[in-house]
């Protein structure tokens, strides 16, 4: 009976001639993945709603008066499709070729060249003559350079809105719309302004989708080779957690591969002069934001302060941070004083780590590689410049990185692995984490638990599942019990976390907190989809699939670290003791907290 | 003068059947609303919406906006639905160049409307109705609302429940296009939707809804009024009915005028034409445009040139390269610019057309532009696009000459 009526639901089709059996609303597209019909799309994304605007994906079907775009045209019962008759090769050549007249075609001095969805489209259909206008002349295209984090260059743009639709639907930010009609049509801001003065968060998801070079990160390539080659300079790199998963799908290596060991010999191969890692201070803002947590919690819960702002969400994802500072100006105080883990190693780089290594902080040039875009506005924030110098010097992508390894001619595969370096190379299963969406959350509770109660975390080898995984808002409780005497006040509480990623989701629980609906004491917000692992700098494409694959990783790379809790780390340890004193002292506060900004007022 | 193979005709604007007789007409044919009865309601009332729908269908109504959807059968589809908000919309965004009949129709007969549209309600079951009207309509609001509240009253009285709201467009020709115009009413950018789902599957709201034009709910008025017989008795097999025209360009007469369909082209240059006529553009810019030589053989309905009821008319003093030329510009201008062929393929021809006429492009050039509007005929996301083909190789291929030199 229940197959009767799976049956009854099921859409016979042929494509090609190859019968097809799928379930009612699917597209043809996706009817045609399932035969290994390959059929070209542009403006189709998985991550993002169906546009059917590029046309590209033209199909025939049979006794149809016109063609069909394949992405967006559900199959019916009995419908044949042809996707290489004369009439598709045809009408799909002709919006090639009519998108490369309005595009830039300036192949060999794009930064996108060589990873370009337009220019293997060209290539596929070998467009090798202009049969059309040239219109960029008839333009007149500005870029946008301001921003630290994007460059918009209008006159690569093919208007395929995936960008768009990137902000609009995983992000609800709406910087980027359709600005005009016809012609004049084009994606702008508000009133046309800078992406640096409008409400973009700078996460970087619309560059990670754009299929062109309309929208790519502002790279610091030459300065970062520059430096590197000034004798003067201490060079310092540090990496974050979700580079060492992704970095390798640039390099020729396979989805969510492991790669850290790779990624240090090569850093050291460029010629960096210290390899050290994120992941340590990672460890030291689970350290300062779970202490700054309990801290909150005992006002409220023991002094009966009520000017404590709790639920308190973390703070490490700058373009959540710059989201807040837009959109929820009224939860400002609930956010983590901490700085993000790259801005904390920044100030550590030109104070402790010049102290310890006897160098003059002036010469030290900080490099951070992240897996995002906002960390290079992050950088460039007038607040991030606690050492008396620049915190982070220069920030490079995963991406930028990887064209770093090519350019020195790195075969990348067979490098031998190498360690990190000391000090502030030291790292923990915890800090790897934070690269997943809910890794901050659960070393957080890792140590936070451990430190209320004097034991270990309730959760079968301090796998925390309940905030692991792909679901956009989580939510989790955890009752503590048997606490140590200094943390009575917390005994039988239960502590409500939420953590979302994709600034959709967050946008959905800080309404909940703002209606006073949400109940929650600890939320953890990242600004991408996936947490950090998905980040705007990571390689492209990036989509659902590569996101699992890259958190694998990451949870593979955390049950296999020696230590796994982050006041476990030696070197945190260490940096209390002989620099920092305490978690939330007073250099602590010099160094590794900052303050935020309201951005609706100007 | 006149020719016996055209029929005038006087439906749309003639009997008024809002109410009881013809006395409410006032000169110019503009109804006296204070003492409207809608009594066709009445009669509509007692019928099964089934039967109606069946009229209609029966009737061989089709969509008088340009597309000739039949009206019936686009009914049947939104009543079928199991939905319970449903919604009708009329299509008063009468933006095609040359088009100006549906201004004439609600000045004049606004009533006809508020019933078609209470009828279609009435049969897909629908509660609410929406007229989107032109932007540069704005002046007729005031007497629009008039009616309506006179309307809603009367039809309230008679047991309808069934309320019109008028809502106003912004300018974008594109907006007349039915998932472009509902975009608009949400308040979004008007762009055209991905079809399928139809909009009596996912309209308005993405909810079911039936969107006609302003004289097609006209039309089912007057069905209901004569008889199906009698709307049949009018036009050809595939065409029936008449039709309001808007007649311009080279005429001694221009105006808005109600004819018979299936007429032959040429009946209508002999009564309409200045004696010197050497092209029609029938059904405006995105229409097709016929060479006198053609005129014999061409029918104006949906067997021959469906129109939407422009007809401009051009002498041998004018350049049909420059008509052409004013067309691209328009289309270049008024597509909505998210669909490839659309965008950019309205931008390559109004170029390519001029390149070739100052020589930098040669003059088989136009075969290239040829061969890329029968691409954006195929790949088009809306009719906006697709039709945009339709001028040009009518144009190009009749007045070659008169592109190159």
């Amino acid at each position: 009976m229940i197959l009767k009526m799976k049956d009854k639901d099921m859409i016979n089709l042929k494509i090609d001639g190859k019968n097809v059996s799928v379930e009612a609303g699917t597209t043809i597209l996706e009817a045609a993945k399932k035969v290994n019909v390959k059929i070209p799309t542009l403006c189709y994304h998985p991550d993002l709603c169906i546009a059917g605007n590029c046309r590209v994906c033209m199909v025939e079907i049979e006794g149809s008066r016109t063609l069909a775009a394949a992405c967006a045209m559900p199959v019916d019962q009995n419908m044949n499709v042809l996707t290489n008759s004369l009439k598709v090769r045809t009408a799909r050549k002709h919006n090639i070729e009519l998108l490369l007249s309005e595009h830039n075609s300036e192949c060999t001095k794009c930064y996108k060249n060589g990873n370009c969805e337009l220019q293997d489209l060209a290539a596929e259909y070998k467009i090798t003559n202009d049969t059309f206008i040239d219109l960029v002349p008839f333009h007149n295209y500005t870029i946008d350079h301001y921003s630290p984090s994007i460059i918009k260059d209008d006159s690569k743009c093919i208007r395929c809105q995936r960008c768009v639709r990137t902000c609009e639907e995983l992000q609800s930010v709406s910087a980027l719309g359709v600005a005009y009609k016809g012609e004049h049509m084009k994606i702008s801001t508000f009133l046309e302004k800078s992406m640096y003065d409008v409400v973009c968060t700078n996460c970087g998801q619309c560059v990670n989708r754009c299929p062109v070079g309309a929208l790519v990160e502002k790279n610091y390539i030459d300065q970062v080779w520059d430096a590197i080659y000034d004798k003067s300079k201490h060079v310092v790199v540090q990496t974050a957690p979700a580079v060492r998963v992704a970095l390798g799908e640039d390099l020729g290596l396979e989805n969510g591969e492991i790669v850290t060991g790779k990624m240090v010999a090569g850093l050291r191969k460029l010629g960096f002069d210290s390899v050290l890692d994120t992941d340590f201070t990672a460890d030291l803002t689970i350290m300062e934001e779970g202490t700054e947590l309990l801290t909150r919690l005992k006002r409220a819960l023991v002094d009966k302060d009520p000017t404590v702002a709790l639920p308190m969400t973390t703070s490490c994802s700058p373009g959540w941070i710059k989201f807040i500072e837009h959109q929820f100006p009224q939860l400002l105080p609930n956010v983590s004083t901490c700085k993000s883990p790259q801005q904390m190693f920044g100030a550590l780089a030109k104070t402790y780590y010049a102290q310890e290594r006897n160098l003059n902080p002036a010469n030290i040039v900080s490099i951070s590689i992240m897996p995002c875009t906002a960390k290079k506005f992050e950088a460039d924030r007038p607040e991030m410049r606690s050492s008396g110098y620049k915190d982070v010097d220069f920030v490079l992508t995963t991406r930028e990185l990887a064209v770093m390894l090519k350019q020195a001619g790195i075969d990348f595969k067979s490098i031998p692995e190498e360690k990190y370096d000391s000090i502030m190379g030291q790292s923990t299963g915890a800090a790897v984490i934070f690269g997943a969406t809910g890794g901050v959350m659960e070393a957080a509770l890792r140590t936070a638990y451990e430190i209320v109660t004097g034991r270990e975390v309730p959760f079968n080898e301090l796998n925390i599942t309940p905030v692991r995984g792909m679901e956009g808002v989580k939510e989790a409780s955890v009752k503590i019990e048997g606490t140590l005497p200094e943390w009575k006040f917390l005994e039988g509480a239960t502590l409500n976390t939420a953590t979302a990623h994709g600034l959709v989701n967050a946008k959905k629980v800080m309404e909940m907190v703002v209606s006073g609906e949400a109940n929650y004491h600890f939320i953890e917000i990242m600004a991408c989809p996936g947490g950090c692992l998905g980040g705007g700098g990571q390689p492209i494409p990036t989509n659902a699939e590569i996101r699992m694959k890259r958190s694998d990783a990451i949870y593979r790379e955390d049950s296999g670290m020696p230590i796994r809790k982050s006041h476990e780390n030696p070197e945190v340890a260490q940096i209390y003791k002989e620099f920092l004193e305490k978690p939330l002292g007073h250099k602590s506060h010099q160094l590794l907290h900052t303050h935020y900004v309201d951005r609706t007022k100007k | 003068m006149s020719s016996h193979n055209l029929k005038k005709t006087d439906i749309i604007f003639g009997i008024c059947h809002t109410s009881d007789d013809n006395q409410n007409i006032l000169p110019g044919g503009v109804c006296k609303t204070s003492r409207t009865k809608y009594t066709v309601l009445e009669e509509v009332i007692k019928k099964d919406p089934k039967d109606i729908i069946n009229d209609i269908i029966e009737s061989g109504l089709k969509g008088r906006g340009g597309a000739g959807f039949p009206t019936g059968y686009k009914w049947k589809f939104g009543a079928a639905s199991p939905e319970t908000e449903k919604y009708v919309i009329c299509n008063a965004d009468e933006g095609e160049p040359g088009t100006f009949k549906d201004r004439d129709i609600l000045l004049k007969v606004p009533g006809k409307i508020y019933a078609g549209m209470a009828i279609c309600g009435y049969c897909i079951k629908a509660k609410q109705g929406y007229i989107y009207l032109r932007g540069e309509y704005r002046y007729m609001i005031p007497e629009l609302q008039k009616v309506l509240d006179e309307f809603h009253e009367t039809i309230k009285k008679i047991g309808f429940d069934f309320h019109i709201d008028i809502l106003l467009g912004s300018g974008a020709y594109v907006c007349g296009e039915e998932t472009a115009l509902m975009e608009s009413m949400e308040g979004k950018r008007g762009e055209p939707r991905n079809k399928p789902p139809f909009p009596t599957i996912e309209g308005f709201r993405n909810k079911p809804t039936v969107i006609n034009n302003v004289e097609t709910f006209v039309n089912v008025v007057m069905i209901q009024k004569l008889g199906v017989d009698e709307f049949r008795k009018l036009g050809t097999q595939d065409s029936r009915g008449s039709k309001v025209f808007s007649v311009s360009g080279d005429t001694p007469i221009p105006g808005v005028y109600e004819l018979e369909l299936g007429m032959k082209l040429c009946d209508f240059v002999d009564e309409y034409g200045d004696g010197d006529t050497k092209a029609v553009q029938v059904g405006g810019a995105s229409g097709f445009c016929v060479p006198r030589k053609k005129f014999d053989e061409t029918i104006i309905g949906f067997e021959g040139i469906p129109t939407g009821g422009s007809m401009m008319l051009f002498n041998s003093s004018r350049s049909m390269y420059n008509v052409l030329c004013n067309y691209l510009d328009f289309f270049a201008e008024e597509s909505c610019g998210q669909c490839t062929p659309c965008r950019v393929g309205c931008q390559q021809l109004i170029r390519g057309i001029k390149a070739v006429k100052c020589g930098q492009r040669p003059p088989e050039y136009l075969d290239t532009l040829l061969k890329l509007t029968d691409s954006m005929r195929l790949s088009a996301k809306c009719g906006l696009g697709q039709s945009v083909a339709n001028s040009f190789s009518s144009i190009v291929s009749n007045f070659t000459e008169e592109m190159i030199y």
